[in-house]
């Protein structure tokens, strides 16, 4: 009997490579004859560059190489930007190298290849750089850098200002002129950045003969990255492969089209006829690995005395650092998202996207989610205030409700397609949350513990996520000669289970157990096809794709075994991996015979399976009919029509001790809404990491830059992730509303953990401290900030 | 020919035992001891986070005692006694019960952090923690390491199941805590 698995909270089939220290990671790779590279970075975030020397570097024994700008042939233009988008006016990328100016502590200025990489650092200290510094633009208040007095960091961008995007939705000024009240706020919440405990790597080895280059590199997106390394090195694509190994986390961090060091290692691999690795160090990460959040808003809601919203104004500057590589997707999906799980007859987005002299701005997990809902929860909460409206009764009262779905927001999605929210039960999700967090018992108990001098409150923070944008994903599968089914798509894993939930999508269609599947993720030369894992897209997107082919697959095998067996296809069924009669379950034949009957040659080379037919009806014409193919084994692909929408309420409970300003979380609750579940302990695991990382964005994290655009805290002292001790028990429930646009049902579960969670700590910060009548605009807010508000009181 | 400023560091000779193997290297006095288990011995199951000990994933035991192998100089460990991820598990492959615990909790997701939870988390149990501990006092026993997936709930829930598993075990001395290897 096939043990079913889908929609079940199985254990991970990876997970024992990783508990016995055999997984392989970028840096576990060793090559024959492998040299090692590091990367001369820039101590000054604006300066011009008068001249490099290497040459005392290039004598250091153990060199082999040492690259700057001038050596880069193939790569001498500016890198690649990502995603162009029509407002993004002054679009600029780095050099591999920096041509003459850098822009941000940390651009990669010199490269060395050695043969370890203790003298490849060795070889960094050589290098003898002179600078002439420019003016910084690094302020704190993201709002004064288009101001005309402003130093410019790129000479053709007048004000700083990469892009401007507006986005408007019915009639805003009648909105507000109309509206009995207008409430507003102005909030920021900080930069900070996804710091997967595993740094960034490249591996590269070329061989001359073949003209293959081989790359291992640590991205979320490989198969962006062998194009563009064949277009870059002038090589057919078929000649280029990237896979990428295991992966110590993402968070959005590594997918990039190119980081510096993924056209680097190949060039130097490829110049220098050796394997070449490096391997990013931990400072380097913090310094030179893309960034996020970094936004500050000034947002107004026109409301009438109900607390119905009549229209809703966002302005807000986007920090996108020194270039922006991966375009104003960041923006986009703030101004997309941040209108969350309410009606807004009106809405107007105004965002400003500004260069700094800091390091570059991609997504990180949540990618402008956090801040839009931080803005738009924050206005609701003081809006729920002013009116002496609960704040949880000011939400129900803004709800879409769960009849008016599909329901269009009118707005253009960072796809390109309609903001088109497919499904979702709002309310339901609101009452499980109060339910959960047991609000109105909470309340009496808030009033008892501050009668004994405790301070405790509540917040809850409400978000809608698209998820699973296209254009696509595909997958290939094959079933082998002893039954065994082997599974290629594109996305890349980063912890996220792929090998697990995608095998019991295939498990769930071709009724075999999930040990039966084997999954491959993120290898090019097994599938290359597709565009990586982000957006909380892969169960989404290629896991519909998955099931598209192992439907297909199943298809092809009752096909199959219908001619075999001498019995119409329709009077056929696949059950415990069986292709077997309707009403006769002894006639039949497995998956492993059904894969040996599919490639029509005389001799099946050893393979056997005990209920393999020994002879075969006779067909008229070619053994393998016109159309057909041999091999059980397709590919098929998935394309959404548009992004499907995911949704969340959590709320906590916090004691804040007004002496030392730190906050403890008793109770935390989220109520989420991501379709259909694979796997219920999988996506749990998902949203508690998101959490602890939202966590962390209300409390600890943050990119400490000075007016000089140095980053004072780059390394883990001074950047506090949280520990255990600083993540409270999270109690999970789940609301399924089944996305009706794709075949599973499901929607994308990756980073919707963290996005409500600095909104909520606001909301339960304000209450808590309510005696003190604190307005909480700012995250994250560190102990010491937090007894600075009370004391301002 | 060689630029004097940067001397090239002479090898000395090291003597490790680790998960029970006794092996000899040489190496520079300015490799770490995560550098050495990693790419000398070819031990990459211990992971580099942070490389300067606040991450907690390249800890291992040492002399019994749990350290940081990125604040050690290979050097500095001549003559110890080391045990690593690799050593846990039983020749044969049965995971450690500790390695179960964290399988059937989901206590990993990318599992980059997981080698350093899994010895600190051995060292913990060697204490003999009470059956009554609360989480806070679990989590701050575990306050040693840095993870970015997990959220930690499941490490903490297959922590927990340890410490219960162990307070019911009548012999003193747990074959749990017995690494595979030695």
């Amino acid at each position: 009997m096939t043990t079913r698995s889908f929609g079940l909270p199985v254990t991970r089939k990876e997970d024992p490579r990783f508990l016995t220290g055999n997984a392989t990671y970028i840096d576990d790779i060793e090559l024959p004859d492998m040299l090692h590279a590091a990367v001369l970075r820039s101590p000054y975030a604006h300066a011009r560059i008068l001249s490099i020397d290497t040459s005392r570097a290039q004598q250091l024994v153990g060199v082999e190489l040492v690259l700057t700008y001038h050596d880069l042939n193939v790569a001498l233009e500016p890198l690649p930007l990502l995603i162009p988008h029509p407002a993004l006016t002054h679009p600029h990328t780095q050099y591999a190298l920096a041509k003459d100016t850098v822009r941000y502590a940390g651009e990669a200025v010199a490269f060395v290849v050695a043969s370890d990489r203790y003298i490849a650092e060795d070889a960094l200290d050589l290098i003898e750089v002179e600078y002439e510094p420019l003016s910084v633009v690094s302020p704190q208040a993201l709002d004064t850098i288009v101001a005309p007095e402003t130093p410019l960091l790129h000479p053709d961008t007048p004000n700083n200002i990469a892009a401007h995007l507006v986005q408007q939705v019915g009639d805003i000024d009648a909105a507000f002129a109309n509206a009995p009240h207008v409430f507003q706020r102005r909030v920021f919440i900080e930069r900070s950045a996804s710091q997967p405990l595993e740094t960034r790597g490249v591996i590269a080895r070329f061989d001359a003969f073949e003209r293959i280059l081989t790359v291992w590199d640590s991205t979320q997106g490989p198969i962006s990255i062998r194009n563009g390394l064949a277009v870059l090195f002038g090589l057919p694509a078929e000649n280029v492969r990237v896979t990428t190994p295991d992966m110590g986390g993402g968070f959005g961090v590594k997918i990039m089209l190119f980081y510096s060091e993924e056209v680097l290692v190949p060039l130097a691999a490829m110049r220098l006829g050796r394997p070449v690795k490096w391997i990013e160090d931990r400072r380097e990460h913090m310094l030179a690995s893309n960034h996020e959040r970094g936004q500050l808003h000034d947002i107004a809601v026109a409301m009438d005395d109900e607390g119905h919203i009549l229209g809703l104004r966002d302005t807000f500057w986007h920090d996108t650092g020194a270039y922006c590589p991966y375009g104003i997707i960041v923006p986009v999906i703030t101004a997309c998202q941040l209108p969350g799980p309410y009606k807004l007859p009106a809405y107007y987005s105004d965002a400003t996207v500004v260069y700094t002299n800091r390091t570059p701005v991609s997504p990180y997990r949540g990618a402008g989610r956090p801040q839009g809902v931080f803005a738009i929860e924050r206005v609701l909460d003081y809006a729920a205030d002013q009116l002496d409206i609960d704040r949880a009764e000011i939400r129900s009262r803004n709800f879409i409700q769960p009849e008016e779905f599909p329901y269009d927001l009118g707005l253009v999605f960072q796809d390109g397609l309609p903001t088109l929210y497919d499904s979702g039960d709002y309310p339901a999700s609101l009452q499980r949350v109060l339910e959960m967090i047991d609000y109105d018992y909470f309340r009496a108990q808030q009033q008892e513990a501050r009668a004994q001098g405790r301070y405790l409150g509540v917040g809850i923070g409400c978000y809608v996520e698209g998820t699973g944008i296209g254009p696509y994903e595909g997958a290939h599968i094959s079933v082998d000669n002893h039954g065994q089914v082997h599974v290629a798509t594109g996305v890349s894993s980063q912890g996220q289970g792929h090998q697990t939930t995608f095998a019991q999508i295939v498990a769930e269609i071709l009724s075999i157990d999930i040990e039966q599947v084997h999954i491959t993720t993120g290898d090019t030369h097994r599938f290359h096809w597709g565009t990586g894992t982000y957006a909380s897209r892969a169960m989404v997107v290629a896991g519909n794709a998955i099931a598209l082919t192992a439907e297909a697959i199943k298809e092809k095998a009752i096909k199959i075994a219908a001619y075999a067996l001498e019995v119409a296809p329709e009077d056929m069924e696949l059950v415990d991996g069986r292709v077997r009669v309707k009403g006769s379950p002894s006639r039949g034949l497995s998956l492993a015979a059904l894969s040996i009957l599919s490639n029509p040659i005389r001799y099946a080379y050893g393979a056997s399976a005990a209920d393999l037919p020994t002879a075969l009806p006779q067909r008229p014409g070619p053994p393998l009919p016109p159309g057909e193919e041999p091999g059980l084994e397709l590919v098929r692909y998935f394309s959404p029509p548009h992004a499907t929408f995911a949704s969340g309420i959590h709320a906590a409970i916090i004691e804040v001790d007004i002496q030392t300003g730190i906050v403890t979380i008793p109770k935390y609750v989220v109520v989420h809404d991501c379709g259909k579940l694979v796997n219920p302990m999988v996506v749990e695991g998902q949203i508690y990491g998101g959490v602890a990382q939202g966590i962390g964005g209300a409390f600890y994290e943050h990119l400490a830059y000075d007016e000089y655009g140095q980053l004072l805290n780059a390394n883990y002292l001074d950047f506090l992730i949280p520990y255990a001790s600083e993540v409270p028990h999270i109690e999970v429930d789940h609301i399924e509303t089944p996305s009706p646009i794709n075949p599973l049902g499901v929607k994308g579960a990756g980073e919707a953990g963290c996005i409500p969670v600095p909104a909520l700590m606001a909301a339960a910060l304000e209450d808590a401290l309510s005696p003190f009548a604190v307005q909480v605009d700012h995250m994250p807010l560190t102990p010491d900030a937090i007894r600075n508000l009370i004391q301002r009181h | 020919m060689s630029n004097a400023s940067v001397p090239t560091p002479e090898k000395r000779q090291i003597h490790l035992t680790v998960n029970g193997v006794a092996h000899t290297a040489f190496v520079e006095p300015r490799w770490l001891l995560s550098d050495v288990l990693r790419h000398t011995l070819h031990l990459t199951g211990t992971h580099v986070g942070c490389e300067h000990g606040v991450c907690g994933a390249c800890t291992v035991l040492f002399n019994g005692e749990p350290i940081r192998a990125c604040l050690m100089f290979a050097i500095q460990a001549d003559g110890g006694e080391l045990l690593t991820v690799e050593g846990l598990a039983h020749p044969d492959g049965t995971l450690h019960p500790i390695q179960q615990a964290f399988l059937a909790h989901h206590a990993l997701q990318c599992g980059f952090c997981t080698s350093g939870f899994l010895i600190n988390t051995y060292a913990f149990l060697q204490t003999h923690p009470s059956p009554t501990m609360s989480d806070e006092e679990i989590r701050t026993a575990l306050a040693g390491n840095l993870c970015r997936c997990t959220g930690y709930q499941g490490i903490v829930a297959a922590v927990r199941s340890l410490i219960q598993a162990q307070s019911l075990d009548a012999t003193d001395e747990m074959p749990a805590l017995t690494a595979g290897g030695e």
